[in-house]
């Protein structure tokens, strides 16, 4: 006796196209950050560490 | 179509039982709309303002950076209350739409995105500015969630006045990020936009005020009725109006912002008291709507001219 295999959840195409788009929206945002950092980091210079309240 | 299941609670997110994880139908647009992009707009521009006017100099990176994580802690918050108030926000006309009601996105997911960004928006903040700014960052997060979202929206109609704190930090955070500390001229322009809620949110309450009654939320207009609302408008743009004026009394602004503050605070005056005055028939909406969309213009108005005078000052043309 064999059972139905279970696929799991399956995508429909709308649904893989928008995962698509929020992983390079997260992608951007991630590089964004990166950016960011390593901006701040060539404008403070040493001054890097110094952080006062 | 929802791809929130059928036992999905929405009114106590947290409370839920757990829901078997669908499939994300979320496209990016509802991410970003779950920051709120209009009220953060104005956030940015008020906090740009409190930046720009501070004493001292900061490198255009590191004011970038600031004004970034300013605006990623407004949009974090509006994630979080559109995630607490999903339920509310459903049964309103104004907001049945959004992302979380319309079912495009699930509460979780809101949940880790406001969540996500609003430790982030704080944590780089701190590391790359002002730990002092960042301080002020997480406490306006926390205020806006906590005591406006969770507490004072749901229990009393002093709900906005007291919540309206939240929206009247970003220029102190701003200016903080500059100068790393708070002084005179930043409190008044959280003032400014402390006394300038009430008569913004009640001029909205006044058109909107069957929308809360059905929402449940004591809205002054569902609680006190619209009379009582009109009154309270006036009270408080007789108080907002020399406030606006403040700047240049305090010896922070010169003329120019001087005469914007008043001829803006007299228009405010004027149709708040035309809200006051008329009770019955079309001339009670249109008044109502015209505050509200001037009160918009108003604070645009004030921190624009702020800005303008500091800059010619800073020219050495401004008196």
């Amino acid at each position: 006796m064999t059972e139905a295999p279970d696929d799991g959840i399956v995508l429909t195409d709308e649904q893989k196209r928008r995962r698509r788009a929020r992983s390079i929206a997260i992608a951007l945002s991630l590089g964004v950050l990166v950016a960011l950092f390593y901006a701040v980091t060539l404008v403070k210079g040493p001054a890097v560490l110094i952080r006062p309240l | 179509m929802s791809l929130v299941g059928e036992g999905a609670e929405l009114s106590r997110p947290l409370g839920s039982a757990f829901v078997r994880a669908e499939p994300s139908l979320a496209s990016v647009e509802d991410y970003l709309a779950l920051l709120k992009p209009r009220v953060m707009s104005l956030v940015v521009f008020t906090a740009l303002v409190g930046l720009l006017v501070a004493p001292g100099h900061v490198h255009p990176v590191i004011g970038f950076t600031a004004l970034l994580c300013i605006a990623i802690g407004a949009g974090a918050s509006g994630a979080l209350n559109m995630w607490y108030d999903a339920d509310i926000d459903a049964v309103m006309s104004r907001t049945a739409r959004r992302p979380i009601p319309a079912g495009r996105v699930q509460p979780g997911e809101a949940l880790a995105f406001g969540a996500t960004l609003a430790v982030f928006s704080v944590a780089v903040l701190g590391v790359l500015v002002s730990w002092f700014a960042a301080a002020l960052l997480s406490f306006t997060i926390f205020f806006y969630v906590f005591v406006y979202t969770m507490w004072l929206k749901r229990s009393t109609p002093q709900n906005i006045v007291i919540g309206g704190a939240a929206g009247a930090f970003p220029p102190m955070i701003g200016w903080a990020s500059v100068t790393g500390d708070v002084s005179l001229a930043p409190v008044l322009m959280f003032l400014i936009i402390f006394l300038w809620t009430p008569p913004h949110f009640w001029a909205l309450g006044l058109l909107k005020s069957d929308d809360y009654a059905r929402a449940n939320v004591p809205m002054l207009p569902v609680v006190a009725g619209h009379d009582e609302t009109r009154k309270q408008i006036l009270i408080y743009t007789l108080i907002l109006a020399p406030m606006g004026f403040a700047p240049s009394l305090f010896g922070f602004a010169g003329y120019l912002y001087g005469a914007v503050a008043l001829a803006c605070g007299a228009m405010m005056l004027m149709l708040a008291w035309r809200v006051y005055r008329d009770r019955t028939g079309s001339a009670t909406v249109s008044a109502a709507k015209k505050l509200f969309a001037f009160s918009l213009l108003y604070v645009f108005a004030v921190f624009a001219a702020l800005l303008a005078d500091n800059l010619l000052a800073r020219l050495g043309l401004g008196a």
